[in-house]
């Protein structure tokens, strides 16, 4: 081993509620909550686009609010209740959204998808009656390189319209 | 009898197969993948635009923690010749990469590198293309006399002469500033060398994998079947993931010096000084008309900034060629004069990027013709009917050397004033002029190269391989397993292609499993790039296919004692022609076919798996065309420009899969737009980039985006089985043209003119400051 120290090295203890589970785990002081997931508990399914906050690629929910996960220090989620998207989709919460982006093809490489979708379910949760450019905007943090967003915009249209029926 | 395969065959609108898996979280991209014993590499690169090395003390990073060793380019480049690979003594650009550190963990390798102590030198920096060649400008290689790298010039008819006759001669000098690509998911590889046997797997985010086989063998001497290339799930290529990146290459040759696999996996802020970028061109351009509205001839001269180096394989001449081979293809005119140069400048080099240049000569032909129309009188769309090359005239070479054959500019035309009501919004517009409203219509007609075919890259010598492969089996159950040489990067082609199967074999594509990205598997073959997946790969999978459906009817008539040309395909079942009824199912076809051949005649000969490649030796590309359509409003006051509708109208051939295609030309027209309005690298005067980060560089949201609109013509490529065209960048292409042409009409009345891209609130109203009150302008 090398004679040089480094700082930020140090580990804290992480109690949390992770997919519905109890997660209790060391994780290191300086690493943010996507990097944990992907890195130490191999939940690779959030995806890391930036790591500065803008594209939304790492979009989680903590306590059923969306989040960026490089913003959030693996710290900091102790004594909360975080979802990923395998967390979602294994559980059945995600099924109607998905079901409706798959039909439209409202996604393509898929890259941005899981943050997307953690996106749009906080906004069907809410049950409000929409109009496309309220949608528009409630997805403007989540950035797509490949659809265009008007097929992202149908699928969440078409599942709000559902619960409202 | 229903035919299954209807419902899944050619012309069905399925979802890109892969969508259920990537959309639950279960994809599997670059950087989801560990090997054993795998290193990271991280790269030091140089801080300044161009600079010399003047000393380098690595001991401390060396012995940081987790560092398994640090490689220069004493190291490396050797191992790469004759790539121009790792810096050695001087930085041609910013981040040019200089040490590679390979560690246990990406963040161990970073954190060595902070202990890395350097000094560099700066050296005089050539920023821009005016600069690069103006007399006494600092010569960026040795042994060169200047910084020009590339000059083409072409002539047809008489230009001089046209000019001088034309009653309305119209000028402009456009600029488009650098881009990014900016796929969502960055660049990234894991390099597996095998010190044992010599073999080395790379996995690799590209759109290439057998491009990337026969550099990774040629420059790095490994025999060519002992690599293999394999591409796993990729959050988007567009250009971006079919170059070759020196860091790239460096991890692989990494991998080889330690033995063990080593990942490299770009981050955003590292993706903004170190991925190929695109555009960055200077074009004067000029159109003369006669009063009657028939164009006399067009002039473009083009200037592009190339970067520090040439892009190995394309170099970088693609962007400023097409841009005058294409420009005013879609119009009647015989006098053409051109020329395109290609300048070194102390920044990243430019790359493949969605459009390659196309866009440039889609807004030189539509601002040129519709600034024409105005000045004549003339309304835009009836211009454009009175000029566009009517299908009567093909087939025709156009001025810039372009072959069209079954293109549909006129009916294209007449589909998109229908879909957006043009008369309609015309009397709106005016109507809202009135009332101080600044709206904008603009159309962006264009001819779109896809597909290119061995002309085009033979003669340079490139080892580029434009065909593309299919093998087929057919499994013992019935199913079908189908092996492309294509990539699929998002745009769904491996779904078109298993339709393309389905629809030959008479089976649903549940039936048909697809794998491609890899190197090693499949026929040779090239991947994704230039709109050609479906249009070549798709070919090549018909007549595959085809092949396929000749062997089990041969198979299937020999077990039942049925004339095979009175057998047929459908519902996964043989079936007689004439009846509709089931035969044999391809399950029994499979079972005999595999396990009972002693139940078969003593020398008859059982051929379920098969092969085809297929390439046209003898043609540059498909020419694919559209026509688009933009609505904007321009916020005077602000600067602020809203799209209000979208409209795209896109003849690539038979369209194999409508749902697909209508997605790629919704996602490339996104970009288009986002190109016009926002997209910028802003470099300062001294070549450093000032906005890399994403919060810095603007690219196309939700809200500012339109709904859009599309529509299709669809006139088949006639040389093809299939008649398929590519799609992958028309949507791009002409929306750029529409937004440009759309800009300026809404700022007509106003007297300003934009020709700086993106159009950002600044430049609006810079324009609008600029504006001249009085209009019509001067005529000639």
């Amino acid at each position: 081993m090398g004679d040089v120290e480094l700082i930020g090295d140090e580990e804290v203890e992480v109690v949390a509620t992770l997919n519905g589970k109890p997660l209790k785990r060391r994780a290191k002081a300086r690493q943010h909550l996507a990097d944990f997931l992907r890195q130490e508990l191999e939940l690779t399914g959030t995806h890391l686009g930036c790591e500065h906050g803008i594209c939304g690629a790492c979009t989680v929910l903590i306590d059923g609010r969306t989040a960026r996960g490089c913003l959030t220090l693996t710290a900091q989620i102790s004594g909360k209740s975080v979802e990923t998207i395998e967390g979602l989709s294994d559980n059945g919460r995600l099924a109607e959204l998905q079901q409706e982006f798959i039909a439209r093809n409202a996604a393509q490489c898929g890259f941005c998808s899981s943050g997307m979708l953690l996106t749009a379910y906080e906004l069907v949760q809410g049950g409000e009656k929409l109009s496309r450019s309220e949608i528009r905007e409630h997805i403007s943090g989540n950035m797509c390189r490949c659809t265009g967003y008007h097929a992202i915009v149908d699928a969440i249209e078409a599942v709000l319209a559902k619960g409202s029926r | 009898m229903a035919s299954q395969a209807a419902s899944t065959g050619i012309g069905a609108r399925i979802p890109r197969r892969e969508l259920k898996r990537l959309l639950a979280g279960h994809g599997r991209y670059i950087d989801d993948i560990r090997l054993s014993r795998m290193l990271h590499a991280y790269f030091v690169r140089s801080p300044h635009p161009h600079a010399k090395l003047v000393s380098i003390d690595v001991q401390r990073a060396s012995r940081a923690p987790g560092v398994a060793g640090v490689l220069t380019a004493v190291e490396i480049n050797p191992r790469c010749e004759p790539f121009v690979g790792v810096a050695l003594h001087r930085a041609g650009h910013r981040s040019a990469p200089q040490r590679l550190f390979a560690a246990d963990s990406r963040a161990e390798a970073e954190d060595a590198a902070e202990l890395i102590e350097i000094e560099w030198q700066p050296l005089p920096v050539v920023a821009d293309q005016f600069q690069a060649i103006a007399p006494g400008a600092p010569v960026i290689h040795h042994g060169m006399p200047d910084n020009l790298a590339f000059d083409f010039t072409m002539e047809q008819g008489e230009p001089a002469k046209a000019f001088a006759e034309a009653d309305v001669v119209i000028e402009e000098e456009l600029r488009f500033e650098r881009q990014m690509a900016m796929t969502l998911e960055p660049r990234g590889l894991i390099a597996d060398f095998n010190p044992s046997d010599g073999s080395l797997t790379v996995i690799h985010a590209h759109q290439s994998p057998f491009q990337m086989q026969e550099i990774f063998a040629s420059h790095l001497g490994i025999p060519e079947h002992k690599v293999r290339v394999v591409a796993p799930d990729i959050g988007g290529g567009f250009g971006l993931k079919l170059n070759v990146h020196c860091d790239e290459i460096a991890t692989v040759v990494a991998s080889v010096i330690f033995g063990r696999p080593v990942k490299f996996c770009v981050d955003r802020l590292e993706s903004f000084v170190s991925d190929a970028q695109a555009r960055d061109h200077r074009i004067k351009c000029r159109i003369g008309c006669k009063r009657t509205g028939e164009i006399t001839a067009m002039e473009i001269d083009d200037i592009g900034a190339v970067g520090a180096y040439g892009m190995p394989m394309r170099f970088n001449v693609a962007e400023g060629m097409m841009a005058v081979v294409m420009t005013g293809a879609p119009y009647l005119f015989d006098s053409y004069r051109a020329r395109t140069r290609s300048v070194y400048v102390n920044k990243n080099l430019i790359g493949m990027y969605r459009g390659v240049g196309m866009p440039f000569a889609c807004i030189v032909g539509e601002l040129l013709t519709d600034l024409a129309a105005h000045e004549l009188g003339i309304d835009t769309v009836e211009f454009k009917r009175r000029n566009y090359r009517p299908k009567s005239a093909l087939p025709c070479v156009t001025p810039g050397g372009q072959r069209l054959e079954t293109v549909s500019f006129h009916e294209c035309l007449e589909r998109l004033v229908e879909l957006m009501d043009y008369d309609k919004l015309r009397q709106e517009q005016r109507e809202l002029r009135g009332r101080g409203i600044h709206r904008g219509i603009g159309i962006g007609t264009f001819c779109e190269q896809t597909a290119y075919g061995p002309p085009y890259y033979g003669p340079s010598g490139a080892a580029i391989s434009t065909q593309d492969g299919c093998t087929l089996r057919l499994e013992p159950s019935g199913s079908v397993r189908c092996l492309t040489s294509l990539t699929d990067q998002g745009q769904g082609t491996l779904t078109a292609v298993a339709q393309i199967v389905a629809e030959t074999l008479g089976t649903s594509v549940d039936e048909v499993s697809v794998a491609g990205n890899d190197s090693a598997i499949s026929t040779y073959g090239g991947g994704a790039w230039a709109s050609r997946g479906t249009a070549i790969g798709g070919e090549a999978a018909l007549r595959a296919s085809t092949v396929l459906k000749e062997n089990i009817l041969s198979l299937a008539s020999a077990i039942t004692q049925t004339p095979s040309d009175e057998l047929s395909l459908a519902n996964g079942q043989v079936i007689n022609s004439k009846t509709g009824l089931s035969v044999i199912s391809l399950a029994e076809v499979g079972r005999i076919g595999y396990f009972r051949q002693d139940t078969l005649p003593k020398d008859f000969d059982v051929q379920l798996s098969v092969n085809a490649s297929f390439v046209a030796n003898d043609k540059p590309y498909y020419m694919a065309n559209g026509v688009q359509a933009s609505y904007v409003e321009v916020d005077a006051d602000t600067g602020f420009i809203r799209l209000l509708g979208q409209w795209a109208v896109d003849d690539c051939g038979r369209v194999v899969n409508p749902l697909l295609v209508d997605e790629q030309v919704r996602g490339g027209t996104v970009q288009g737009i986002g190109a016009v309005l926002f997209e910028e690298c802003i470099y300062s005067e001294d070549a450093n980039l000032l906005n890399g980060t994403m919060a810095d560089y603007l690219v196309p949201m939700a809200y500012e985006m339109p709904d859009i609109v599309v529509s299709h013509v669809e006139t088949p490529e006639t040389s093809t089985r299939l008649g398929a065209k590519g799609i992958g960048e028309a949507g791009l292409i002409g929306a750029m043209g529409a937004v440009w042409v759309a800009v300026n009409d809404a700022l007509r009345p106003l007297g300003a003119r934009i020709t700086h891209q993106p159009f950002t609130p600044e430049r609006v109203l810079d324009a609008l400051a600029r504006a001249k009150p009085a209009e019509p302008p001067v005529r000639p």
